[in-house]
């Protein structure tokens, strides 16, 4: 068992959430409420990492991230060290491609909420920011919790765009899913099969979590 | 001087045309009535700030609420407004009182739930506070609602097609509520319905509008005389 892929990941997992969930609560809230010229674009680029191979994503962020791309330059400008193959650029990574996993439940929430209950908030005397507070987020909380849950092990499992873009150095960017691999190339059944386990009882418990609360937005609204 | 009660005049040829100039008294009921797609709704919704027309005014007796030429549109917060939606439009997540409470928070918390309290026994609900909207009837429902919209003090009351969503049996019920409500109340209330019945018992004026533009305005009697709003409401041919 790797312990320590075991804890950058979940490490990596908690700046993912940290960072995607504020981020996915606008952006999800604000194609919900909002009619606008190229919503169908935005929607479709927030979606493009469910579709999109790994390396395809992996490859073009590596590609931005490099020493000769403007982002890595400024990047390394700044900090003194290159972006690729660091911690730093696995939290990018990982922030764009947990978008889809981030705001698609977010934004089923606020979707959901009928919209003359926010009318109704307003002409009650509530400002956008209180309807906010005290209507909309505690009617739209159970698409928040799933998409934590969702975004939360999305990150623990991810290989692909980790792998290319990690280059799984460890205590760097090794994550648990690169531990396992690097187990069965190494013939290591027993070590691969207990970090698989743990992957697999944590992604069944968050999918879990994100069906009742699911359930929970159908019945408050039924 | 400002005029005393609410004013209004909007002009748009588009998206919903509308071309229509009214005032309702303090005390009074007004009816807007009409066929569907007449414009009664987005009335409505102008005066509560939920829709922006393009051009118009509208005011309440000193405050002016909307004015196109001066570029001033007040957001439906910051106008003292009572409106009941037509589904009631409850938050589902709060009991009857919190739902009113809600309305409350410009006063201090230790004296909203006591005013709330107040507001949902003059509506006849004791002993239904801890309810939420799930677990009461359509008229409790609709009831809970006209104590919200009266919770802030409006200084117009609006009401949506209330009824429509209830039965026959509970709309004559809150027919009377609302009579009785009324006695109390000295601010404008304006009351949008495609029930010509309806409108008759509860309005003192109609103002009938159709595609947009105020056709007729008098008592029900004057405008229930007059054949071309006759037909609009009824249907009957005119003479």
């Amino acid at each position: 068992m790797d312990w320590e892929a075991f804890r950058l990941s979940l490490v990596l997992a908690a700046w993912t959430v940290g960072l995607l969930l504020p981020l996915g609560l606008v952006l999800a809230r604000w194609i919900a409420f909002h009619r606008f010229r190229g919503r169908g674009v935005l929607e479709a680029l927030i979606m493009a990492p469910l579709v999109l191979p790994p390396t395809v994503l992996g490859f073009y962020l590596l590609s931005a991230m490099g020493a000769n791309a403007s982002l890595g330059k400024a990047w390394s400008a700044m900090f003194g060290h290159p972006l690729a193959f660091s911690f730093e650029g696995l939290v990018a990574a990982s922030v764009l491609i947990n978008l889809p996993f981030a705001v698609q439940p977010m934004q089923r929430a606020f979707e959901a909420l009928p919209p003359d209950v926010r009318e109704a908030a307003w002409v009650s005397g509530l400002s956008p920011w209180r309807t906010f507070w005290r209507i909309e987020a505690p009617l739209a909380w159970p698409g928040v919790l799933s998409a934590f849950a969702l975004t939360f092990t999305h990150t623990l499992g991810e290989f692909g765009v980790v792998l290319m873009v990690g280059g799984s150095i460890p205590g760097e960017t090794r994550t648990i899913a690169l531990a396992i691999y690097d187990r069965v190339q190494a013939f290591d059944t027993h070590g691969a099969g207990l970090m698989s386990a743990l992957l697999l009882a944590f992604s069944i418990g968050a999918i879990a979590i994100a069906t009742a609360a699911s359930g929970r937005v159908g019945r408050r609204h039924g | 001087m400002a005029e005393p009660g609410l004013s209004i005049r909007l002009h748009q040829s588009g998206p919903i045309p509308l071309n229509v100039a009214f005032t309702c008294a303090p005390g009074e009921v007004l009816g807007l009535v009409g066929p569907s797609g007449a414009g009664k709704t987005t009335a409505l919704r102008a005066i509560a700030g939920l829709y922006r027309p393009r051009a118009g005014h509208i005011a309440v007796g000193d405050e002016v609420w909307f004015d196109s030429d001066a570029r001033r549109f007040l957001p439906p917060h910051r106008r003292r407004v009572g409106l009941v939606f037509q589904e009631h439009a409850l938050f589902p997540h709060l009991s009857a009182l919190d739902n009113v409470a809600t309305a409350l928070l410009e006063i201090p918390r230790a004296e909203r739930r006591d005013r709330a309290a107040s507001l949902l026994a003059r509506v006849h609900l004791e002993g239904l506070e801890t309810r939420k909207p799930a677990q009461l009837s359509g008229g409790q429902r609709q009831r809970v609602a006209i104590a919200r919209a009266l919770a802030r003090e409006p200084h117009v009351l609006l009401l949506d097609e209330p009824f429509s969503a209830v039965d026959r049996r509970t709309r004559v019920h809150l027919y009377e509520e609302i009579v009785a409500l009324r006695q109390g109340l000295s601010i404008p209330m304006l009351l949008v319905t495609h029930d010509v019945d309806e409108v008759s018992r509860l309005a003192d004026r109609l103002c009938v509008l159709d595609q947009g533009e105020a056709r007729a305005t008098g008592t029900p009697a004057e405008v229930l005389a007059d054949p071309a709003a006759r037909a609009l409401l009824l249907g009957d041919p005119p003479a």
